[in-house]
Parts: structure tokens; C-alpha cells; sequence
């Protein structure tokens, strides 16, 4: 059981923002900041890290209380039982794979360095120095080394955010995986939804510096609600006129589509303009993906 | 004709000894400048910076004043440590180590603030001190940089001439170096010593930075 409130003024991009947040995570969850960036997201990761002093507040992990403003107690990074996954890695440049992972662990438990590189499949590339590895690989490298501590929770900055969408489903399978495995309790920074919607147990939803919503996904994301309407988010890419009609061409997540529009909903809109597309969907067709 | 090769010989001790000085001073003052959030951060960089744009005769003159017996700083020394750094060879290592600091602290400074900062921050969360990262994983990491500053040094150390003149003088196998020498010799005409001088310096100077820029090459090729 993770407790936390904390205070901290931060100068962000868009001025300044008073950050106060204040929440529990159950031992042994998935929990997710989600939010837009510039809202605190990393700033909350790297409080409860040590790698960041709050201005107010208190952490209690287990019981054991790691920062408290009112007593003076800041325990530094090395002295809380985390692994931490920056969103560039930082793997030591001058260690190879082997060594970046077995530079927490003491030196007669070579056993263990063993049974993580084996874990996240890195045998082959043992003695390979971080330069010469791909997205993926340094994730796993990462993700090892941050595991090598045996810590009770990990956190993890963006995890993801810099891979493709195919190494980013199987990645997102193997962190499920280690969470389990392992017992972690494990706060995750993203800011993409569907992977926080598939991951997470709790999701923090962020929002200029406070908590926003806070519950388990489908309680963060749909509030309940079964939809008779489709409502998506989509961007304007193009408008032309074909005949009577205007032909409007959308980008929905990853896909682009072509709808029809009237002279009215065409007369406000721009290409890049954001939009929201909604349809009644009493019972949708759903199908496999690639059946198309 | 024989060569008195007594002021190069003394000239690359000196380098050298100033160079083993400013590598230990260098190291941690370049990384508390590096790291540092203390208002006080542009004073102290300004005055390791100083010795680039002052006069070394202004230098040298400040040095020979304090220095000096007649004066509190050089009377202290000399009642408490023995020391006398006026016309010594002590003295140069002490003017030299001053007048080279910022060739050894701004290739090391950069090196230290070209680093990701989430390398000392993912070390720390992996439990390892401060101390342990520098030498673990910083100091590995700017290897060019160390050695540029080292080499920068000794070469600049090498082709000292105010500062040495104002506080060394000029006496053979204690003060006069190959830069005193050589002017020196041409003082009395003697054209041929002072070449020789001159050529030596030219090509041991040119040898050193040869090196540096091809070990260079190959250190940020392998890193």
C-alpha cells in the first residue's frame, strides 16, 4: 500500500502550476498516471523516487514513510526500495548490457544477473554496449536493470512512448508479465490510452497539476455509461467538393476516412481543425481486425 | 656544438608536475561547477576563467607581490611551511597550476554537463552514491574530455613565458625553462641555441597534440 499527498510549485511551459495530489495504491497493482503532457505526471514519478523534493506533504510505502515535509524526513533515492525506468533509458554508455544490469546487484549474485538476462531474453546480446542496440532491446535492458534491485514498486517514465505500435503490444505483454511474476506494485506514466486502458488496475487521471478522476478504467474512462451514440475524437485532413456533397476526409486514431458533410458543417471547418464525429450506434458490427 | 638540454628537461617536469596538480584540483572542481545550484556558480566561474584573458605579466605580477617575504602572504608561508615561492621552482608549479586551471576545467566542465542528467539520477535509484557514479560511470564516460584538458595543460604550461618571468626569473636549473631560454639566447645573439630550443618545443608540442586529436578519433569511435 502506496499513500501519498504532495505539494510542489512547478515552472512549467505554460507558467507556472501549483502541483497537489493526494492518493493511495493498493500493494501489488497496476496503477497508471494518464493525463496530457505539461500536467505533473513525471514530476509525481520522480517525487516518490527521491529524485524530486516536494514542497509539502508525505509518502508512506508499507508503512514506512519516505518523505514527510512537517518532520523533515526525505530518504534519498538510494535508501527506497524502487526501480525507476526513465523515458530515455539512460543505460550507462560505458557498461555493456550484463554490466548495466548487474551494477545494483552484489557482486556474488551473479546467479540472479543470469536469471534476468534469460528473463528478458538478452543472452545474445550480453556483452553488447547500449549504443548498439535498438528501441526495443535497450527497453529490456532497462527494464532488467531496474528489476536487478528486487524492488517493491517500479516506476516507470513513458515506458513506451518512443516504440512502434507492434514492439509496443509486445512489450506492454512482457511488463504485464515481470508485474505479475515479480509481485511489483507499479506506477506507469502514460499518455496513451489504450495502453493505459489495457494495463492498468487504477488509473490517476491528471490534470493540471490535480487529480482529476481517479478509479479503475472503465470507471475513469467510461463513467458507467453504455452509449447508444459513437462518439470519436478525429482531425480535419481535407475538404472537397464532389458534385452536391463535400466529401470531408478524417483521421481517427490511426486510420483516415472519407464522410460525407452538408455546406453547413463544411462553411466552419479547416483542415487540422479538431473534431468530434458522433453517429447512433445502437449495436455496432464489430469484427476481427484484417477481416475487412 | 652540444646542446644544454637542462631548461626543456626543466620545462616538461614543470608541465608535468602541473598537469598531475590540475588533474586532481580539475576533477572536482569542474564537477561541483558542473552540478552545482549555488548563486555563487558565475564568481567562481569567472575566476577560474581569468587566467584566459589577463595578461600573464599581470598575473605574474600579482603572484611575485604575494609571494613575496615582504608581504603577509609570502612571510606566512615562509615562518610555517618553509616555503619560499618567489624565483623557486616551487613557485612556477604554484603560478603554472593557476595560469592553466581553465584548460583543465573547461573540457572537463562541458564533459560533465553534456552527460544526460538521468544518468546520475537512474545510478542513485539503483542505490549507488554519488562518489560511486563519478568514478563508475562519469569519469569513463568524458574520457576525451579528461584528456583533452590534460593535454591542453601541459602544452599551455609549456609555452608559459610572463608568468614564469615575473616570478622565476631567470636561473639556470631552477627557473629558466625553455621559453626563458630561448629568450635568452636570442638577447645575446646566439641565434643556433635558441633554435634548438625553439625546434624542440615546436615538434614535441605538435607530437602531443597530434596524439590527442587521433586517440580522440578513436575514443569517440569506441564509446
Amino acid at each position: 500500500m502506496i499513500s501519498f499527498s504532495l505539494g510542489k510549485q512547478l515552472d512549467s511551459a505554460s507558467g507556472p502550476l501549483q502541483l497537489q495530489v493526494e492518493a493511495s495504491i493498493a500493494g501489488g497493482s497496476f496503477a497508471t498516471l494518464f493525463g496530457p503532457s505539461g500536467a505533473g505526471k513525471t514530476t509525481v514519478l520522480r517525487m516518490l523516487a527521491g529524485l524530486a523534493r516536494p514542497d509539502s506533504g508525505r509518502i508512506v510505502v508499507n508503512g514506512e514513510t519516505w518523505f514527510d515535509a512537517a518532520r523533515g524526513i526525505h530518504l534519498p533515492p538510494q535508501h527506497r526500495a524502487i526501480g525507476f525506468v526513465f523515458q530515455d533509458y539512460a543505460l550507462f554508455p560505458n557498461l555493456s548490457v550484463r554490466e548495466n544490469i548487474a551494477y545494483a546487484v552484489e557482486r556474488h549474485e551473479g546467479g540472479w544477473v543470469d536469471e534476468l538476462i534469460a528473463l528478458m531474453d538478452l543472452g545474445k546480446l550480453q556483452e553488447r554496449l547500449p549504443a548498439t542496440l535498438s528501441g526495443g532491446q535497450k527497453q529490456r535492458v532497462a527494464l532488467a536493470r531496474a528489476l536487478a534491485r528486487k524492488p517493491k514498486l517500479l516506476l516507470l517514465d513513458e515506458p513506451l512512448s518512443a516504440l512502434d505500435l507492434n514492439l509496443r503490444q509486445q512489450l506492454q505483454d512482457e511488463l504485464a508479465a515481470l508485474h505479475r511474476r515479480f509481485g511489483l506494485t507499479t506506477l506507469m506514466v502514460s499518455h496513451e490510452l489504450g495502453e493505459v486502458f489495457k494495463m492498468s488496475d487504477a488509473v490517476l487521471r491528471l490534470e493540471a497539476g490535480r487529480i482529476a478522476a481517479s478509479g479503475t478504467p472503465r470507471e475513469v474512462f467510461l463513467q458507467g455509461r453504455l452509449s447508444g451514440r459513437l462518439n470519436l475524437h478525429a482531425q480535419v485532413l481535407d475538404i472537397r467538393r464532389e458534385d452536391v456533397v463535400h466529401i470531408v476526409t478524417l483521421l481517427i486514431g490511426q486510420e483516415v476516412i472519407d464522410v460525407v458533410a452538408s455546406e453547413d458543417e463544411v462553411a466552419a471547418l479547416r483542415s487540422g481543425d479538431n473534431v468530434s464525429v458522433s453517429a447512433r450506434a445502437i449495436s455496432p458490427y464489430l469484427s476481427p481486425a484484417g477481416s475487412r | 656544438m652540444s646542446h644544454d638540454w637542462q631548461p626543456l628537461l626543466l620545462t616538461f617536469r614543470l608541465a608535468a608536475i602541473t598537469t598531475v596538480i590540475l588533474f586532481l584540483i580539475g576533477i572536482p572542481l569542474a564537477y561541483w561547477i558542473a552540478y552545482t545550484r549555488t548563486r555563487f556558480k558565475p564568481v567562481i566561474e569567472t575566476l577560474v576563467s581569468m587566467p584566459l584573458v589577463l595578461p600573464p605579466s599581470v598575473l605574474g605580477f600579482y603572484l611575485l607581490l604575494a609571494f613575496s617575504p615582504q608581504n603577509a602572504f609570502g612571510q606566512w608561508l615562509e615562518q610555517w611551511f618553509n616555503i619560499r615561492l618567489v624565483f623557486s621552482f616551487a613557485g612556477l608549479v604554484v603560478g603554472s597550476v593557476i595560469f592553466s586551471l581553465p584548460f583543465m576545467v573547461h573540457p572537463i566542465q562541458s564533459g560533465f554537463q553534456n552527460l544526460p542528467a538521468s544518468l546520475i539520477e537512474a545510478s542513485r535509484t539503483l542505490g549507488k552514491s554519488d562518489m560511486f557514479t563519478l568514478f563508475r560511470i562519469l569519469l569513463p564516460n568524458i574520457k576525451p574530455a579528461l584528456l583533452s584538458g590534460a593535454v591542453l595543460s601541459f602544452a599551455h604550461t609549456v609555452g608559459e613565458f610572463g608568468v614564469i618571468l615575473m616570478i622565476g626569473g631567470n636561473i639556470p636549473g631552477v627557473t629558466k625553462v625553455a621559453s626563458i631560454a630561448i629568450y635568452d639566447e636570442v638577447e645575446s645573439l646566439n641565434y643556433a641555441a635558441a633554435n634548438f630550443y625553439a625546434f624542440v618545443l615546436f615538434a614535441v608540442t605538435f607530437a602531443i597534440l597530434l596524439t590527442v586529436y587521433v586517440m580522440n578519433k578513436k575514443l569517440l569511435k569506441a564509446g
